[in-house]
């Protein structure tokens, strides 16, 4: 098969004798750092840890549906598991995946600066990160909460006895954090960009960033104010959700779900960023209507703020403004189809190679489109009254959130790895456990389509017996997509010390965070670059190539 | 070219330029990007604020509309006299705010100092006449959760004694003070970092900060404590003057 890897000669090639990894030794240039690679880094590592502790979380949740009767856990525990699953995943790993990782380390080398604008704040974002993180593991450690994700009042505030009011400032501090990388990101895209790198110069990366911090920035404070009534709610006693003083739970479901619907985007848009990239370097061609998909992803978080009620189509809200909802559901699908058309025209005529992130970038197209056009059954106003609350939601969302931004979060690790550490991960392993996690995926989630159209209910730790043989192929599936998981941690740790040195460009990609050295310097750019291309412009590159070839020759 | 080269030449070039003023960080081109991202930065900032207060708006919006006699009648019991007071120390503050930040251009250290003490003074009075308040709600048992009677407000006040309200809506004026305190604790809460870091800034100006052209902090500040002022100035007629006319 084709490859459009080209490795410097590995005999003679060594890493950079500066780079931002061993610019400064010892753990306190870690922890006080203001360069926004490391922080990047802390943030992997970080996340990673969280997706771990989630993603056992997930085991002990599939090994107890394993059997219709509630054997392994009691139903009060498995409530804990799924919380502690859900909380975890959605607000210390999926919210923070991309942008505060990934996206950290290579919007300031995309818009060719020499930093974030705000590095402190950025480190800061991080320590509240931490923070929230050490909070939701006292949760667990003194006996969980089992609130469902979503704080549900008058559950949360006066019905149960569990660490709420902890796990609720453990989610008020992670937003924080993600308030101050989104505020970083817009300010540097803003005012940091390079000479020459205008708006539409950008990567389309860059574009869908821009988009999900604007989310960041306007949803997250309404979620913070939410969650500290819902404290003072619980600690004192005021009146705003009780009914039973004259307040009303149904505002809390809009306050939460205003950002709680916007916060998909934030977890996806950043992932369509990774694809964008990915596509178009794999198939040798500039995207496909690269101003429809930079519009789209603003589209997608414009749109993203006026769908929320979606989530209380059943909660007694008006029927005209469920209509209205409903309608607006469907057309957030617009832009998200745009943005797959493209993709799939970029790839017409391109000169495609299968290297590890493009399969997981195909696992993506696939698995999100799924996702999303069963968001549209779920938008429309028949079909939720009978589908909502069941495994049909529950499916949905993972496709969309697991399927979509978890395939696209490791396609772009792997894609950027080399750049992040100077290496190249091992090709042939990563192919098999990008192919193992996509089987895994559908056999874990397809199942729970089936299982939610037949009526399962999500939330319970007991089934009905004829339920079983689905919920065994979903088990067998995670432990298959558990497997595919374990790999990457396993690999691309080796790959630290025994991968191949990778060189400047390995993919003979047009980002300008490949025209640097890897790893990069501290300050990114010896000199402050001057951009006179387009984005994915591949044949200044070939000219670049050939110049620089000529001159050295 | 190698990344030897590259990494030689940045130990060679990478300190070169010293002519910038001293607080120019090294990530930042020149004083003007640095000083347009910072402002730019606390502008971003003050819209999640405005959006973190626009739910709590957004509730008060709704129960107002809901509950308006008991919404009268809860704010018929604050003290009128007090709410005018702490609007005008704050409108008063905004404005020595902005002869700190004028100060702070004109690069005058005594009057920035002198102007910066006003304010944090005003912002002082201005808590200690809400603590004031609040100590009378908690003696009247006004306070949600903790000691709230609504049999207090259901014969109306000693000024407004038409506010008679039925036991069922007058339960309703826990809603309102429910409100109220989460408002204007949050409120407080902000005037409180307000003071604070105007403290700091002070003991900063004290050492000969920001006259040096550096007026990005100074100018930041002012926009966030500009900003806490304008809230109140949202929640005083939304809290103290609903229906004072009666």
């Amino acid at each position: 098969m084709s490859t459009i890897v080209s490795l410097p000669d590995q005999s003679t090639a060594t890493l950079p004798k500066v780079s931002y990894l061993n610019k400064e030794y010892g753990l306190k240039s870690w922890l006080l750092t203001g360069d926004h690679k490391r922080i990047a880094v802390l943030y992997m590592i970080s996340i990673t840890f969280f997706f771990f502790i989630g993603g056992a979380m997930a085991a002990l949740i599939r090994l107890e549906l394993l059997t219709p009767t509630t054997d392994l856990l009691a139903a009060d525990t498995y409530n804990k598991v799924f919380t502690a699953h859900g909380l975890i995943m959605v607000f210390l790993f999926l919210v923070p995946s991309v942008p505060a990782t990934i996206g950290n380390f290579l919007i300031p080398i995309m818009v060719g600066a020499k930093d974030l604008a705000f590095p402190k704040i950025n480190l800061l974002s991080w320590y509240l990160y931490i923070a929230a993180g050490i909070m939701m593991i006292c949760v667990l450690v003194f006996g969980g909460v089992d609130t469902g994700w979503t704080f549900t009042t008058p559950l949360s505030t006066h019905y149960l006895n569990t660490n709420v009011v902890t796990a609720g400032l453990a989610v008020f501090v992670a937003g924080f954090s993600s308030i101050f990388t989104g505020l970083n990101f817009i300010v540097t895209i803003h005012r940091m960009r390079a000479p020459g790198m205008t708006w539409f110069r950008l990567p389309l990366f860059v574009w869908s960033h821009y988009a999900a911090s604007i989310l960041m920035v306007l949803g997250t404070p309404v979620l913070a104010i939410t969650l500290v009534l819902v404290v003072l709610e619980r600690t004192i006693g005021i009146g705003v959700f009780d009914p039973s003083k004259g307040g009303d739970p149904l505002l809390f479901q809009h306050l939460f779900w205003f950002y709680s619907h916007p916060a998909v985007y934030i977890m996806i848009l950043p992932g369509m960023g990774v694809i964008s990239e990915v596509i178009s370097t794999f198939s040798r061609k500039r995207v496909f209507g690269y101003t429809a998909v930079a519009f789209s992803s603003v589209a997608i978080a414009v749109f993203g703020f006026f769908v929320w009620a979606h989530h209380m189509f059943i909660m007694g809200i008006s029927n005209y403004s469920a209509l209205v909802f409903s309608l607006l559901t469907m057309l957030v699908a617009v832009p998200s189809a745009i943005k797959i058309f493209n993709w799939s025209a970029t790839l017409y005529k391109g000169s495609i190679t299968f290297e590890t992130p493009m399969l997981y970038a195909f696992g993506f197209l696939g698995l999100f489109t799924i996702g999303g056009l069963t968001g549209v059954f779920l938008g429309s106003l028949g079909m939720d009254i009978h589908l909502t609350e069941t495994y049909f939601i529950v499916a949905h969302f993972h496709f969309v959130m697991v399927g979509g931004m978890l395939m696209a979060y490791l396609s772009g690790v792997h894609f950027w790895w080399p750049k992040i550490t100077g290496r190249m991960y091992p090709e042939g392993v990563s192919k098999l456990a990008a192919v193992i996690t996509f089987v895994g995926f559908i056999l874990t989630f397809f199942p729970q389509f089936i299982l939610g159209y037949l009526g399962m209910p999500r939330r319970y730790a007991a089934y009905p017996p004829e339920f079983q043989v689905l919920n065994v192929f979903s088990s067998a599936g995670a432990s298959v997509l558990g497997v595919g998981y374990l790999l990457p941690l396993l690999y691309l740790t080796w790959s630290l010390k025994y991968g191949k040195i990778a060189g400047a460009n390995p993919w003979q990609a047009t980002g300008l965070e490949w025209q640097i050295q890897s790893p990069p310097l501290t300050e990114n750019f010896a000199e402050t670059p001057i951009v006179t291309h387009e984005a994915y412009d591949y044949e200044w590159l070939a000219n670049k190539t050939r110049n620089e070839v000529q001159t050295v020759g | 070219m190698d990344s030897q080269s590259v990494a030689a030449q940045t130990v060679e070039t990478g300190h070169i330029e010293h002519e910038h003023p001293p607080f120019l960080r090294h990530h930042f081109e020149n004083v003007a990007q640095q000083r347009e991202a910072a402002t730019f930065g606390m502008w971003l900032f003050l819209l999640t604020e405005i959006m973190f207060f626009g739910g709590l708006f957004c509730a008060y919006l709704i129960f107002r509309n809901w509950y308006y006699p008991a919404f009268v009648a809860g704010s018929h019991s604050l003290h009128i006299w007090a709410g005018t007071l702490n609007t005008t120390l704050l409108i008063i503050s905004s404005f020595t705010m902005a002869m700190a930040v004028h100060a702070a251009e004109t690069r005058v250290r005594r009057s920035l100092m002198g102007w910066m003490i006003v304010t944090i003074i005003l912002g002082c009075g201005f808590l200690c006449v809400k603590a004031y308040e609040w100590h009378d709600e908690w003696v009247e048992h006004h306070v949600p959760g903790l000691n709230f009677n609504p049999a207090t407000l259901e014969h109306g006040t000693k000024a407004y004694p038409d506010d008679t309200l039925a036991p069922d809506m007058a339960q309703k004026t826990s809603v309102y003070f429910s409100l109220y305190f989460a408002m204007t604790g949050m409120h407080a809460l902000h005037m409180i970092i307000g003071v604070s870091l105007l403290t700091i800034l002070l003991i900063g100006a004290y050492k000969g900060k920001y006259v040096d052209g550096h007026v990005a902090p100074i100018e930041n500040f002012g926009l966030y404590w500009h900003f806490v002022d304008i809230v109140w100035i949202f929640l005083f007629p939304l809290l103290y003057l609903i229906s004072r006319h009666q």
